[in-house]
């Protein structure tokens, strides 16, 4: 699990790292330009060109080389180095972006924008669980049945339909031609006002609505395939035949039999949530972790880009390790093996 | 696993209705694909990003047949390049162009312009006049052509905003009595006495007048300009909507469709030789499974596509990057189980090679889990591709749905309410998606009969 993590980090810096030396190293120029401009007097001192020239080359190289750059992105000292650092959690500065607060530090700035990637993304996946979970017992019970087959329509069509242009779409009709909702999902009043979160709740709706629109179908259809297979089992039929009540069969038994793949999803949805939909978040102006990673990948800003993608690939590992621990309580056939 | 025979699975597809419905819409949007690719040029299509080749078309204009659903009809985009010719010959030419025009709309065009390539030489005028339907004429501009001894070819456009025209109105209808100093030439000629439209037949005159007959008109257009046009509507930047969501039907099938078969291809043989070779190779390439597995893919996609490159063919690689490793999962416990059967095991103590083994016994069985496997890795690839396009990411030489919803996020269509910019692209992704969900749940059901109960 921890190779897996290292190799993502450093396929990550491979991908970026040689787009980023090019930009670090440009911004330096510009920097030792700036300077000179600045100070006019330093461009005073010299009485060639060539002199002038080289005391540019100089500076700039010497530079290079007190941030290190002078070694290309791939020495084994500087990918080295780099993976270091991520590994006790210090993630430097930022290069581009900043936290809303101001501070360019990555860790502020992850930590500024998980929660409000949790408050939206994850709330809505624990609902679209809910729903899901229910709406599927209770198809898997009637298979056949008018619920049944709406179910089963429903999440066939959802699924083919981008959650950002139902996104789109909801914006059109509910911000702009009917003025229910709010477009822009940030509150425009400051935190520390009193009535913002109402006002958060408020602006969050329109995005809520439309994850859990989109999303409950599958969701809903997965836990029917799970409750079909189980209610076939001998063990149901043989309640059935007792005469337990039918209600209490499903929510009582198949449903528990029926846990463990369903936990499975539930764990690795509610971490793949944290990443937030990149385009969801776009389509919203949403200022979560999507937004983020979406912004420092346009402007290459490569301290983030890796916190990012570190922090979400542990996430991920976490919850397929804890997934895979409540499978075998749930299911304890699959410890012996 | 149980095998299922090819007729088999045709039969019990004929019975699914989904399946049936999923094939038609695929169908026809093939034919459509088919449509687009004859009846429209690439290279027309490759102009969708160069705004010098949509001067003539309106911006954000709803499409055509929205009139006939208001009471209040949309003045439509008309752009007439098929004038009536009368030439005469006499001591002095006369060439010219006539364009009738039947306005029956319940608003005033937004302007007009017209546009003429003419090749003479000596010395030529150029009148355009205008009958409206009141058999009133008004002579709208009066000006000679530059002067030339030898043959020269001249391009020139004449706007309804032209001062010119403003003047000879302003001539016209004092004489009438009703001129009004605010509003535009375009208001003032389609109007009647109160100012309301005025319906009827109007008559555009082009006449070229000249000494010696060395006029040849190359090209002669009239646009008039409107707040409808075409199937689709036209977006902020002129674009012919109904030419870029034909475009993106091949696009997206294509993308669909490559990304599908190449990573179930390659998923499916790395699964199947991963589950039959076993032992620590089996393990090995189920680690390196893992890890591809846990590499989030959107943003790896995009860090790919900034980086490296955002050609479309490109992308279609990365996008099979991402999209094998499930396959290769199932394929592999499906190989696991095959291979313990009798035939593989006799095929292998005869001394088969182990390729042979895996191509001509393990993967025809796991052929029709393979093609519904294509079929619902379809949609996700589409919506995938459409979604980068969205964030601004897709290949600016084929512009597909995605980057029409991207144009339309941009020039804030939701807000501004033009609905034709959001709707149809959406709905193509959506309809491309479902044809292969359902021909995908079809053949699903039939490879695993537990589903159906």
């Amino acid at each position: 699990m921890f190779g897996v993590l290292m190799i993502t980090l450093l396929l990550t810096i491979a991908l970026v790292g040689s787009n980023m030396d090019i930009i670090l190293k440009q911004g330096i120029v510009y920097q030792v330009r700036a300077e000179i401009t600045e100070n006019p007097a330093i461009a005073e001192s010299f009485s060639t060109v060539e002199e002038f020239d080289k005391f540019i080359q100089d500076q700039t190289d010497q530079r290079i080389e007190t941030l290190g750059l002078d070694e290309p992105w791939y020495s084994p000292q500087r990918v080295g180095f780099t993976m270091y650092k991520i590994l006790i959690l210090d993630f430097g500065n930022a290069t581009f972006l900043t936290s809303d607060s101001g501070s360019s530090n990555v860790g502020d700035i992850l930590l500024e924008k998980i929660p409000r990637t949790v408050l939206l993304f994850t709330t809505a996946t624990i609902i679209i669980s809910i729903i899901g979970i229910f709406l599927g017992a209770l198809a898997g019970s009637k298979v056949g049945s008018a619920i049944d087959r709406i179910t089963s329509a429903f999440a066939v069509i959802s699924s083919s339909f981008p959650v950002w242009w139902i996104g789109m779409l909801m914006i059109f009709l509910f911000a702009f031609t009917y003025h229910i909702f709010p477009a822009r999902a940030t509150p425009s009043m400051l935190p520390t006002e009193p009535g913002y979160i109402l006002a958060l709740l408020y602006h969050m709706t329109l995005p809520l609505i439309t994850i859990v629109m989109i999303g409950f179908g599958t969701w809903a259809y997965l836990v029917r395939n799970f409750m079909v297979g189980t209610m076939q089992e001998d063990f149901i039929i043989a309640k059935k035949s007792i005469g337990i009540d039918k209600k209490k069969i499903i929510y009582k038994h198949a449903l528990k039999n029926a846990a463990p793949p369903i936990i499975t999803i539930l764990a690795l949805s509610l971490s793949g949530s944290l990443g937030g939909a990149i385009i969801t978040e776009a389509v919203f102006d949403w200022p979560g972790m999507g937004r983020l990673y979406f912004e420092a990948i346009s402007v290459m800003d490569l301290p983030i880009i890796i916190g990012a993608t570190y922090v979400l690939t542990v996430l991920f590992l976490i919850s397929i390790f804890v997934a895979d621990l409540l499978y075998g309580y749930f299911d304890p056939r699959v410890k012996t093996e | 696993m149980s095998s299922v025979s090819p007729t088999e699975i045709k039969r019990e597809f004929m019975k699914s209705k989904t399946g049936l419905i999923g094939v038609l819409i695929l169908l026809s949007l093939v034919i459509l694909s088919v449509v687009a690719i004859t009846t429209i040029p690439i290279d027309t299509f490759k102009q969708w990003n160069n705004p010098g080749n949509w001067i003539s078309y309106p911006k954000t204009a709803a499409p055509a047949w929205i009139n006939y659903f208001v009471m209040e009809k949309i003045p439509e985009h008309l752009i007439l390049d098929n004038p009536t010719v009368v030439t005469k010959d006499d001591v002095i030419s006369l060439t010219s162009h006539q364009f009738d025009v039947q306005y029956h709309y319940d608003d005033f065009p937004s302007d007009f312009i017209y546009e003429i390539n003419v090749e003479y030489s000596g010395s030529q005028l150029l009148q355009i006049s205008l009958i409206r339907p009141n058999n009133s004429q008004i002579l709208l501009v009066s000006k000679s052509l530059p002067q030339s001894d030898s043959k020269i070819t001249h391009h020139e456009r004449i706007f309804s905003t032209d001062s010119n025209i403003k003047k000879n109105i302003q001539i016209h209808f004092s004489e009438m009595g009703f001129y009004n100093q605010n509003t535009t030439s375009e208001n003032m000629i389609f109007a009647n006495n109160y100012g309301d439209v005025l319906k009827g037949n109007y008559l555009f005159l082009v006449n070229i007048y000249g000494v010696n007959e060395n006029v040849n008109v190359i090209d002669s257009k009239l646009i008039l300009g409107g707040k409808a046009y075409g199937m689709m509507g036209t977006d902020e930047l002129r674009r012919d909507l109904a030419v870029g969501l034909l475009w993106g039907t091949p696009l997206a099938l294509f993308i669909g469709i490559a990304v599908a078969v190449g990573s179930v291809t390659v998923g499916l043989i790395y699964g199947v030789y991963a589950g039959f070779k076993g032992k620590k190779t089996d393990e090995a390439m189920m680690r390196f499974n893992d890890v591809i597995y846990a590499l989030p893919a959107l943003p790896f996609l995009i860090i790919l596509a900034v980086t490296i490159s955002n050609s479309i063919f490109l992308l279609v690689g990365f996008l099979m990057i991402f999209s094998w490793v499930g396959i290769a999962k199932v394929s592999r416990s499906m190989a696991l189980q095959i291979k313990t059967r009798q035939y593989v095991e006799a095929s292998q103590m005869m001394g088969q090679k182990n390729s042979k083994i895996v191509f001509k016994h393990i993967i025809p069985q796991l052929l029709p889990y393979a093609f519904a496997s294509i079929a619902i890795s379809v949609p996700a690839a589409i919506t995938t591709e459409a979604g980068l396009s969205f964030l601004g990411l897709g290949d600016p030489t084929f512009p597909t749905w995605g980057q029409i919803l991207h144009d339309a996020n941009i020039y804030g269509a939701a807000a501004r309410g033009i609905w034709w910019w959001i709707v149809p692209p959406g709905m193509m992704i959506a309809i491309t998606g479902l044809a292969f969900v359902f021909i995908g749940n079809a053949l699903d059901a039939i490879v695993n009969p537990k589903l159906k109960k």
